[in-house]
């Protein structure tokens, strides 16, 4: 078997799809060479990224496809990437997501279509990178650079109030980093590395720890995002054009989980045992009082928006809840969140190509307008709900019981987020698809486009399998995360 | 945490399957003629066809998570199907609320399964059931509480049995869960998914015979809702929510026989009780294709000898409902009431003599019913007297065979669910009270007691005949002077209206709030706002700061060396 360096081209290919695009002369709104050289790549991104889980050695829960390149001549600052159990899934999700996203441009019209295209082919690039970098250098060089392109879709192609959101969005997020930087430096003066797979063999002094675990904190608590710090994402959500939403929903907020579980629980177990109680204080107000707020919206994308943060919120208790029940309910829902509210922002999506709204009230009785698309909604709907046999379920009922087995009073108020989910969501299928045809819309009939189809298939066959059988998601990640819970000292709470 | 697919088949289950799969077959045929002019049927018999898939799935499944995936999949189909004609706001609203008030339920059920897993280890039905007795004294830390396990996994359970099985609290979904099309009624909510909370309770009985508590509760508030179901459903008007308060009253029936542990009873009255109620219903959705989509019985009266196969039906379930001898209901009914006499239990009086007043309700609103639906006078108008015709033979036939259920069913079988015979027949699969089981075969139930709830039917049926035929004035000045009761009866007691008081403008309230109040007014505007305005506002006052005289500059540079000088000389 040829050893392919295949995280170094994962990253590259989408770079040499951009290439293409700036070669072409075409200036107009529809730019078909440039969408297919996008299509081109990311969908042979998106295969060769399944490279990933045919090779991948279930048993070992290390790193495994490492590829190293020094940097600045000097053994410490070096360029290393590698994935393992708990990264390997989300650079599948990226790449997914990624193609689908281009797929649901193609049928589209926009100004500076090519810059639109070469900006998500970029954001591939620095997702691998992030998900994929094995040293805090680098990891945070990629992190920070997501932050320009999605700056850039946001205030260039966004609604009406983009460049407030935009704005909100990047200074949000670039504050929550400094702090993060400032501990990637301070950890490299102090222990001469910083190597992901090196630190994780230290164990820092404890009063160290818990300023490391506040500066990463920070940052990852902008980006996942948690309660007090989410309200970039409801402004981000609504001015954001269809792809950005999905991109910011479906990957983005899940660099946050990612980061909690690779630095706060891994490198600083000692100061997350002594900052669970405040996370748990955090998720439960997050997932009880987003809901409520999305109980009032009028607008489906801040509906939607608002209710990722309550999913984030079962997230974060299940990610400190470190058990292994609660680790891989975490990972299930963050993928899970992943394809179910990109599918639910391609729906808004659709409906907003075709209405150029996205207000609640404006619409009613659509399912008689767009059947097909209705029954589709309703599955996005329930998946979100978390109804058995979806993919939602498994997560919320993993974290659950995990938070269940350390603190069942957590538990108990984060369970009555289950029902808040169902009436948020179903009174918004109700309002949008149920009840006579609005006034607004005529009644000729008019159903998705072939393109919408073949993706809303797919999603659906997703939300399903993951939820008929996770075991399969899981079985990746199990080595990586009993070796986090091995190194887990017992915890009191 | 390792959960197979995997069916468990034992004479419960599969019984519960075939009532299921007969009952359903039934009502899909029924259904090809009740639903023959709407144009989404074909959807329509694919949503019932999920509906089976997902009961049998519940019913079959041999661990909790399985069950719960059918539990929740009925409630979806339930809500599919209530909401099925979705250009009626109604019953967009009833769906919604039929399921986030399942959703309650199972929000109960959940905290179940998460207690379960930890005391037991395990979700396996079988497992846990051998591992009862072993944990029947362990205690739980419940939001810092010891809290005897067992006895917190049934309390939690129970809660989603309320929700399913519509019992006091709870019960708000089912009676507007009418706006469905009537077989769908017919199944789900009558026959097979409202008696799934009771089915499951009938599975986990040994678990709830460690639990004196749990027994209790269950005994109240199934003797609770047994009450006010059936005190509402005398003062209703409409066809099938008169239909759906008595399957409301029913199933406290089967809760009150869960909570004397004649859970052999309870199953044997959820079993008559699938064939007589579903041809009520069945049979409420032939009048209703008769006259023409009229549901008001007010609106009725007199018909009998224009739709008489339906009227037959009708009579044959009604009388099986009220309980009159050697119909199902007479023999399932008299035995849960015969068995709470013969329980020790603490609310045993009370619930005796409610169930025999439930009793004589029962027969109140059924005579009502048939009276007022099928005799009488005529209050329809003309054009719809002129179109009564019975309906065609495909959902009448249907209404034949479940009344051929409804007599004989409880004749056959009830000496297979008490008695003797059921001990050696249910022991393996369900909790048997040997004592009381004993106590009944030997007869130790008085003849007057015996005959208590036959004297209250007659009884009622007499005074609904003197009110209706003999002295309608009477009725007329008692509906008069008693009309606060009347009123808060037709209004289902006003629950609907405290909830929405307590709950639903709430939440509104709450969520308008922290959206408003606190997301926008204090995190926004002291976060990201509040620091750029004063970066911009400190920016310039900075600005003013840079005046461009020069007297200023030399005055700030006298002052900063000044400073600093003297913190030189102060540190050093």
């Amino acid at each position: 078997m040829i050893n392919l360096p295949i995280l170094p081209i994962l990253i590259v290919l989408p770079l040499i799809g951009l290439l293409f695009i700036f070669l072409s002369s075409e200036e107009d709104e529809n730019a078909e060479q440039s969408k297919k050289s996008a299509l081109w790549t990311s969908a042979s991104n998106f295969f060769l990224s399944l490279y990933l889980p045919i090779n991948f050695d279930k048993s070992i829960p290390h790193f495994q496809f490492v590829n190293t390149f020094s940097w600045f001549n000097n053994d410490s600052l070096r360029f290393s990437l590698g994935v393992d159990g708990l990264s390997m899934p989300f650079i599948i999700l990226s790449t997914f997501l990624i193609l689908a996203c281009i797929i649901f441009i193609l049928p589209q019209a926009k100004k500076n279509m090519k810059m639109y295209l070469a900006s998500f082919l970029v954001l591939e690039s620095f997702l691998i990178g992030t998900f994929s970098a094995l040293d805090l250098f680098s990891f945070y060089i990629f992190f920070e650079s997501i932050l320009i392109p999605m700056y850039l879709i946001i205030g260039f192609w966004g609604g009406e109030r983009r460049i407030y959101s935009a704005y909100k969005f990047f200074l949000y997020t670039l504050l929550g980093s400094v702090l993060m930087l400032i501990a990637i430096i301070f950890l490299y003066q102090e222990f001469g590395t910083i190597s992901i797979p090196k630190l994780l063999d230290y164990t820092l002094p404890f009063y160290i720890q818990i300023w490391l675990w506040i500066a990463f904190f920070s940052s990852f608590a902008v980006k996942i995002p948690m309660w007090p710090f989410h309200t970039w994402l409801p402004d981000a959500h609504v001015e954001a054009p269809t792809e950005g939403s999905v991109i910011l929903a479906g990957i983005l907020l899940k660099l946050g989980g990612y980061g909690f579980i690779r630095f706060n629980l891994s490198i600083l177990p000692d100061a997350s045992i002594f900052f669970t109680p405040f996370i748990y204080f955090l998720s439960v107000v997050a997932i009880i009082y987003t809901s409520y707020i999305a109980l009032v919206q009028d607008d489906m994308k801040k509906l939607i928006a608002y209710s990722s943060v309550a999913h984030m919120g079962f997230v974060t208790l299940g990610i400190f809840s470190a058990n292994i029940q609660g680790l891989h309910g975490a990972i299930i829902q963050m993928i899970s969140h992943g394809i179910i509210s990109a599918a639910l922002f391609f729906s808004i999506g659709s409906i907003y190509n075709r209405y150029k709204t996205k207000r609640i009230d404006f619409f009613g009785g659509l399912n008689i307008k767009l059947p097909k698309f209705s029954v589709v909604f309703l599955i996005f709907t329930l998946g979100s709900i978390g109804l058995p046999g979806t993919s939602g379920f498994v997560g919320e009922y993993l974290t659950l019981l995990a938070v269940y087995s350390k603190n069942t009073m957590v538990a108990f108020i984060s369970t009555l987020g289950v029902i808040l989910s169902a009436s948020y969501m179903l009174k918004l299928y109700k309002r949008v698809f149920l009840g006579g045809l609005s006034e607004n819309l005529d009644k000729k009939k008019d159903d998705i486009n072939i393109y919408e189809i073949c993706l809303y298939v797919v999603l659906v066959i997703l939300i399903f399998i993951i939820g008929i059988k996770p075991g399969f998601i899981l079985s990746y990640t199990t080595a990586s995360l009993e070796r986090i819970i091995q190194l887990y000292p017992i915890s009191i709470f | 945490m390792n959960v197979d697919w995997s069916l468990n088949l034992n004479l419960l289950t599969v019984t519960m399957i075939i009532m299921v799969n007969f009952v359903s077959t039934i009502i899909h045929v029924y259904s090809v003629g009740y639903m023959s002019k709407d144009p989404r049927r074909i959807i329509f018999m694919g949503y019932l066809g999920l509906f089976t898939f997902f009961m049998l799935f519940l019913v079959s499944s041999s661990n909790l998570i399985q069950l719960f995936v059918g539990w929740e999949g009925v409630g979806l189909t339930s809500y599919l199907l209530i909401g099925f004609w979705s250009h009626k706001d109604e019953a967009n609203k009833a769906s919604l609320k039929a399921f986030v008030a399942n959703r309650v339920g199972d929000f109960g059920l959940l905290i179940s399964l998460f207690t379960i897993f930890i005391v037991f280890g395990t979700i396996n039905i079988n497992e846990i059931l051998l591992l009862v007795n072993s944990h029947s004294q362990s205690y739980f830390n419940f939001f810092g509480f010891q809290i005897h396990s067992i006895t917190l996994i049934v309390v939690t359970m129970f809660v989603g049995c309320m929700g399913k099985s519509a019992q006091f609290g709870l019960h708000v979904w089912l009676p507007d869960a009418m706006e469905g099309p009537t077989p769908v009624s017919a199944l789900i909510h009558a026959a097979t998914m409202v008696t799934a909370g009771v089915f499951l309770l009938i599975l986990m009985s040994p678990l709830i015979e460690t639990s004196k508590f749990s027994q209790n509760l269950i005994l109240f508030i199934g003797t609770i809702t047994c009450l006010f179901a059936s005190c509402v459903a005398v003062f209703q008007n409409d066809i099938k929510r008169i239909i759906a308060y008595s399957t409301c009253s029913q199933l406290g029936y089967m809760f009150m026989a869960v909570g004397v542990s004649a859970y052999s009873v309870a199953y044997f009255h959820l079993l008559s009780h699938a064939f007589f109620k579903a041809l009520l219903f069945l049979g409420a959705g032939s009048v209703i294709h008769s006259m023409s989509d009229e549901q008001d019985i007010k609106k009725m009266g007199g018909i009998y000898n224009r739709i008489p196969l339906t009227y037959t039906s009708m009579l044959i379930g009604s009388l099986a409902l009220m309980g009159l001898p050697f119909f199902s209901g007479y023999f399932s009914k008299d035995l849960i009431l015969e068995f709470i006499y013969l329980s020790d239990s603490d609310f045993k009086i009370f619930a005796f003599v409610t169930g025999i007043f439930g009793v004589f309700l029962t027969a109140l609103y059924s005579s009502r019913l048939l009276i007022t639906v099928f005799h009488g006078e005529n209050n329809s108008d003309e054009k719809v007297y002129a179109h009564i015709h019975e309906s065609p033979m495909i959902m009448v036939i249907p209404l034949i065979i479940l009344a051929f259920f409804s007599i004989f069913f409880g004749m056959i079988f009830h000496n297979f669910f008490a008695g003797s015979l059921s001990e050696s027949i249910w022991s393996k699969f369900m909790f048997i009270d040997s004592e009381t089981n004993q106590a009944y075969s030997y007869g130790n139930v008085p003849k007057l007691i015996k005959k208590l709830p036959l004297i209250m039917i007659l009884f009622s049926i007499i005074i609904v005949f003197l009110f209706y035929f003999k002295f309608p004035k009477v009725k007329q000045i008692a509906n008069e002077k008693l009309n606060f009761i009347v009123k808060f009866f037709y209004n289902k007691c006003y629950i609907d209206e405290l909830y929405e008081i307590i709950i639903i403008k709430p939440s509104k309230y709450l969520g308008r709030g922290f959206w408003k109040s606190i997301d926008i007014d204090l995190i926004d505007n002291l976060g990201p706002n509040g620091i750029s305005r004063f970066v911009s506002s400190l920016g310039s006052k900075v600005s003013n700061l840079q005046s461009g005289y020069l007297y200023h500059y030399v005055l700030s540079v006298v002052i900063g060396l000044t400073l600093f000088i003297s913190i030189y000389i102060y540190i050093f």
